[in-house]
């Protein structure tokens, strides 16, 4: 019988571990979400994510995370080495889904970067816009995006409409737009080791998105 | 029920009661600035410290107990995790509005500052939000603040302390990927012979205490309202220990 195996996952990742389950037919993984909005408050991050183990410790064979360090200053990993479990690597998910060397690139290229993946184009408004209430005080987008110089849409999927979207946020933020397609870098490549360790023979094809 | 001749009273009453703030008393005013602070009305501030000036207050009395006042109420909030971002800059733009008539009154009384601090973000990091809130709350604080911006390398830091010779060095930055430089420059400066010439503080959403110890900084500021605490407690102790 195969091993159960739980990712706990930063809820702007739910869509890709979904695209990635399906693809490489991972019936062992199930899925386990916390709410991206989080992020706004990285310090609660880590308590939140040492519940969602503790309430699932016994009920899985093994529990991987889904997040990067996120703004956590290191209070994530405090937490996942006491109880053992093992995250994604690097600072955040453009991070990993961008590999660390083409994201460094970026960064070193144009320290102002505002990046988006598949994810904040689909939520800019809700996730981005509204939480800064750039949508009752415009005047604050100076504040914010003064120092930025260019939108970078890391894109998980071809989506002529999350392009829009991207495209869209990035005139709402007066940046310009590139685009630099991605796919799903190491978060598929880690649960792939993750989902390989715990269940060998599954097949081992990059997923092109 | 309400009909509409008793909706159009109401609305009546509500505007009777538009608070009009030539009419308040010296302390309601400042309470009532305090609130306007906290919400990020820059015009009633202005008005607010236009009042004040008429009613012969000084520059200083009115920076220190309406703006200053009302932001370290905003600075606690925010801590407290009540207020976020967005309320906090607000807030910010609403006190530079009365800085903007303050600050020239201020200069002409030739109070000498309390202080002096040079303040930058890192290399490599281009955040600079927590850091122009340091900048403003230092200056609120009697502070000279000179804001070298972002992206600073260390020769950067290094011009600047040349140039200005400040008490105090202040290094921001927002990333966990750039506050690794906050060392590089504190080794410089310890290689030159130069740290114990000033104060150190950092500050940055992904720091911590432990950070800034090690990377030999005096002390980390958690935000804008404790670093405008800390900055003129850890100057008064350097210079008193300097007394002897």
């Amino acid at each position: 019988m195969a091993e159960r195996v739980l990712v706990i996952a930063c809820g702007a990742l739910a869509r890709e571990i979904v695209a990635l389950k399906r693809h490489f037919g991972w019936q062992h993984l199930d899925m386990q979400c916390i709410d991206a909005r989080l992020h706004n408050r990285p310090a609660l991050i880590p308590e939140r994510v040492r519940q969602k183990i503790c309430d699932n410790k016994n009920r899985y064979d093994r529990i991987f995370v889904a997040y990067g360090d996120c703004g956590t200053a290191g209070e994530l990993d405090r937490v996942l080495a006491d109880e053992q479990v093992e995250r994604l690597p690097g600072a955040h998910c453009y991070q990993f889904l961008a590999g660390a060397d083409r994201f460094e690139a970026l960064a070193d290229a144009a320290p102002g970067t505002f990046y988006l993946t598949d994810f904040l184009a689909r939520h800019f408004d809700k996730l981005v816009i509204g939480p800064l209430k750039l949508d009752t005080h415009p005047e604050l987008r100076d504040a914010y995006f003064g120092n930025y110089t260019r939108l970078v849409y890391l894109s998980q999927t071809v989506n002529p409409e999350l392009k829009q979207r991207a495209v869209t946020a990035a005139r709402r933020l007066e940046l310009p737009f590139e685009q630099l397609h991605c796919g799903y870098g190491a978060l598929e490549q880690n649960l792939k080791t993750w989902l390989t360790e715990s269940n060998d023979g599954q097949k081992d094809t990059r997923l092109l998105a | 029920m309400v009909n509409d001749d008793d909706q159009t009273t109401a609305t009546a009453a509500d505007d009777d009661e538009d608070i009009v703030l030539a009419e308040l008393a010296d302390d309601e005013l400042i309470e009532q600035m305090h609130d306007d602070l906290y919400d990020g009305l820059k015009e009633e501030i202005v008005e607010g410290t236009e009042i004040l000036l008429k009613r012969g207050w000084s520059a200083e009395k009115v920076l220190n107990e309406a703006l200053v006042g009302g932001m370290k109420i905003v600075g606690i909030d925010f801590r407290d995790g009540i207020l976020f971002v967005p309320e906090v800059l607000l807030a910010a733009n609403a006190m530079k509005g009365g800085m903007g008539i303050l600050r020239p009154l201020l200069a002409e009384t030739g109070v000498e500052p309390i202080g002096k601090m040079v303040i930058g973000t890192v290399k490599g990091d281009i955040h600079d939000i927590g850091k122009n809130l340091v900048a403003m709350m230092l200056e609120g604080a009697g502070f000279e603040v000179v804001d070298i911006g972002i992206n600073n390398a260390v020769e950067d830091f290094f011009a600047a302390i040349e140039e200005h010779k400040p008490d105090i060095l202040g290094m921001s930055a927002l990333l966990t990927t750039t506050m690794p430089y906050m060392k590089v420059v504190i080794d410089e400066m310890v290689r030159q012979g130069i740290r114990d010439d000033y104060i150190v503080l950092v500050g940055g959403a992904p720091l911590t205490e432990e950070f800034g110890t090690a990377v030999g900084a005096d002390g980390y500021c958690r935000d804008a309202a404790q670093a405008a605490d800390m900055a003129p407690r850890m100057l008064e102790e350097r210079r008193e220990a300097a007394r002897g």
